[in-house]
């Protein structure tokens, strides 16, 4: 309890972080992501993963899909704190709901020969992965599946020539009939 | 096909604003002329049922009409320009945004084929007013014009009231629409906030206050920006349970400081009994206050003992400082509505003889104690013969930030909601003086009073030609101790005494700058001046400035010192250097 010279209370919680997935529709007006994103940038929240693009064009809506870590407290917090922003319609935590699907995109350029590109194309083979590109010295992946699914595949693939990685971040949706 | 020339409907830009002011039924709106709003100052010159309040700075606008929305419960309306004078407005936005006042902000933009150009007086006004309002639109075509300012009244008085800025380049002011008067489309579809309480949830509340043996009700400014019945509700229910009640600084007023169970204002320089009772209770009723950390002190032992009711229109309050047990969302006025009726149908009053006693002991400590002295005005008394002098009378008080607000809080007593206009969450020197010409302006028959100290009027003392220009007879009492005195007083509890850029050498001649701006100075620096001079300025009917001189070196007590519990106190009589030392570290080298 012994604090250096502050106005403020400065002990820090030590409950342990979460990760949780949050799904949020939004009202697709200018400014909105700037919204999003200045919300967490000013609150000290952080943001793992933010994929966001147009779902329901007609009704102008779009839906933005955040991975974030913090204590339960702050994950309760980003949560109401979404959810009173003006132009946002639901937010759901997707990692409550037990039951969601996470999938992300890479596309993962490699460059090799001989050995190194076999192996490469052997354990894409394994993976998944389509080639969408190739030239005499190269591949590019496309790889399908969740975070950790493909942050391994690109750490088989660096001892074998990663040049760069492109991901999408996650896209998230719940399993079952119901929407969000 | 419409002849369009003869529908009424047809206008441009700068007359759908005046008249969506009108179709409001705002009366007064403040602001600033400048180059990208002339056709909106062009509307207004033309037409007679909007008044203008030409300020001298924007900030002066914003805080102004922040205290118009204070004191009457309606928005307060601004015009600024472009640029300059959209950033002048970020920090009375700020301080709305944290106070939970209503704010409609129109701001003038360069031309829209413009934007992006650093055009002249151009910068991005949403962007930068994004994190300081409650929802901002910048209105790129005419025709979206009436839509945008019918919702931002909507969202600037909805669920937790708070500040919304329309930004209007000056081509959209100029160009010819269609206005529509407000309706309910209007209205964003996604913004609904909760009003009424969870039933159970008030059930479950009822259950915990009728089988209290300690309790204690703490309100905040959700009373009182409820309006006036929640207040009365909130008396009610004081009286139907007979539980003790103290209040933050924004909620003084809700219940009255002379009734019989007001503990007086918790927190930081909250009164001993009022702290002690928090810490101590075994149910505590939050209504419409957020556990805000000058309240909570060191938060993991913040009323360890007891359940927590939190009745709160925002959802992120609920949890985000202190975790309750049992949160009830929705409107303070209407919650305690239910709340009362169902512990009159199913409770009766708890037999809390004991904690009363108790609380007796508490409040026997005399908390807000101080030394009386014959030679010089202490603080604590000015403001003690000000309440005093001004007691009955129609008085409304504004404060700026530092010891003297603290002081105002603990002696001036306020029996009326809506009564008190402080600068709270943001604590913004200089929000005093022009939320007095904004009070004022709404009720020009009452006495208002600026209670300031020497150090913060003088950041908006500009103001003074406002009022001198509109006859608005705001009293401006100084507590002029010619120190930043809460800097100083955490210099000295804090920093080893070490009184770095808290003196204010060269303060202006406070009577001499009174008769520059053509209003009238007084002064006082004896005790037995101090009741002619305040009863001087009541009967003056024009603006004053008061340079009260007051004792330089006393602080204010008592205090939770930072990282201590509300049982920490430290009370005045025990405030020797030696204790304070003690209090505030263990040894030198924490503090």
């Amino acid at each position: 309890m012994n604090q250096p010279a502050s106005a403020y209370f400065l002990e820090e919680r030590h409950d342990p972080n979460e990760t949780h997935t949050l799904s949020v529709l939004v009202q697709n007006e200018p400014g909105v992501l700037a919204r999003v994103i200045g919300l967490f940038s000013g609150r000290g929240y952080n943001i793992e993963s933010l994929t966001v693009s147009e779902t329901e064009s007609q009704k102008h809506l779009s839906r933005i899909t955040i991975v974030t870590t913090g204590t339960p407290m702050v994950i309760q917090q980003i949560k109401h704190q979404l959810d009173r922003m003006i132009p946002v319609y639901r937010v759901v935590d997707m990692t409550l709901t037990g039951s969601s699907i996470e999938r992300e995109l890479a596309m993962v350029k490699v460059r090799g020969g001989g050995d190194h590109r076999v192996e490469a194309l052997r354990l894409a083979d394994a993976f998944r992965a389509r080639v969408i590109d190739a030239t005499t010295e190269s591949f590019v992946f496309e790889i399908t599946g969740n975070s950790s699914k493909i942050s391994q595949f690109i750490d088989l693939m660096r001892p074998l020539g990663l040049v760069e990685v492109s991901r999408t971040g996650v896209a998230a949706i719940t399993r079952g009939p119901e929407g969000m | 096909m419409t002849d369009k020339s003869h529908d009424p409907n047809q206008m441009t830009g700068a007359a759908m604003i005046v008249r969506a002011l009108i179709d409001h039924g705002v009366q007064h709106v403040f602001g600033y002329p400048g180059g990208a709003v002339l056709p909106i100052y062009d509307e207004i010159f033309q037409q007679s049922e909007v008044e203008h309040i030409l300020v001298r700075h924007e900030q002066g606008a914003g805080h102004a009409a922040e205290g118009y929305a204070r004191s009457t419960g309606k928005p307060g309306v601004v015009l600024v320009t472009s640029g300059p004078g959209a950033t002048n407005m970020v920090t009375p936005l700020t301080d709305a945004l944290m106070d939970s006042i209503p704010l409609v902000c129109i701001t003038g933009q360069v031309p829209t084929h413009l934007i992006g150009n650093d055009a002249f007086q151009e910068c991005d006004t949403v962007g930068i007013t994004r994190p300081a309002t409650k929802h901002n639109w910048l209105v790129r075509d005419v025709n979206d014009l009436a839509r945008v300012l019918h919702e931002a009244f909507y969202v600037a008085t909805t669920g937790r009231p708070g500040p919304v800025v329309v930004d209007v380049p000056k081509d959209v002011q100029f160009a010819t629409g269609t206005y529509h008067p407000p309706r309910k489309s209007d209205v964003h579809i996604f913004y609904t906030p909760r009003v009424k309480g969870d039933a159970t949830q008030i059930r479950k509340a009822v259950a915990l206050l009728a089988n209290a043996k300690r309790p204690v009700i703490y309100s905040g400014g959700g009373v009182i920006n409820s309006g006036p019945e929640a207040s009365r509700l909130l008396r009610q229910l004081v009286e139907a349970t007979g539980f003790p009640i103290t209040s933050t600084l924004m909620g003084l007023g809700a219940y009255p400081a002379s009734g019989p169970n007001w503990l007086g204002m918790l927190g930081m320089h909250g009164t001993y009994e009022a702290n002690m009772t928090m810490h101590d209770c075994d149910v505590m009723l939050c209504v419409g206050a957020r556990f805000d950390d000058r309240i909570t002190g060191r938060t993991d032992a913040f009323s360890p003992g007891s359940k927590k009711i939190h009745i709160d229109i925002d959802p992120s309050s609920i949890n985000k400082n202190i975790r309750v047990d049992v949160p009830i969302i929705g409107d303070a006025g209407n919650v305690l509505g239910d709340l009362l009726q169902v512990f009159k149908a199913e409770a009766k009053k708890p037999d809390i003889k004991s904690w009363w006693q108790q609380i007796a002991q508490w409040r026997a400590r005399n908390s807000l104690s101080y030394r009386k002295n014959n030679d010089i005005i202490l603080p604590q008394y000015a403001i003690q013969r000000l309440f005093e002098l001004t007691r009955g009378k129609d008085t409304y008080i504004t404060t700026e930030v530092g010891q003297h607000q603290m002081w105002a809080a603990q002696f001036f007593g306020f029996e009326e909601p809506h009564r008190w206009m402080t600068s709270g969450g943001l604590g913004t020197m200089g929000y005093g003086l022009p939320a007095a010409v904004g009070v004022q302006v709404a009720h020009p028959d009452s006495l208002v009073i600026d209670i300031a100290g020497d150090a913060s009027v003088q950041m908006t003392i500009q103001e003074m030609s406002t009022a001198v220009q509109f006859e608005l007879p705001i009293k401006i009492f100084i507590l002029n101790n010619q120190y930043m005195g809460m800097v100083r007083q955490w210099q000295q509890l804090l920093h080893g005494n070490r009184l770095s850029h808290s003196y204010s050498e060269a303060l202006p001649d406070f009577v001499k700058l009174a008769d520059a701006y053509g209003c009238v100075g007084l002064q006082a620096t004896k005790p037995s001046d101090l009741d002619g001079a305040i009863k001087e300025m009541i009967s003056i009917k024009r603006p004053v400035l008061f340079d009260c001189r007051v004792a330089a070196l006393e602080n204010c007590f008592p205090m939770i010192p930072s990282g201590k519990a509300h049982n920490e106190m430290l009370l005045p009589e025990e405030a020797t250097d030696e204790a304070t030392a003690k209090a505030f570290s263990g040894g030198k080298a924490l503090v």
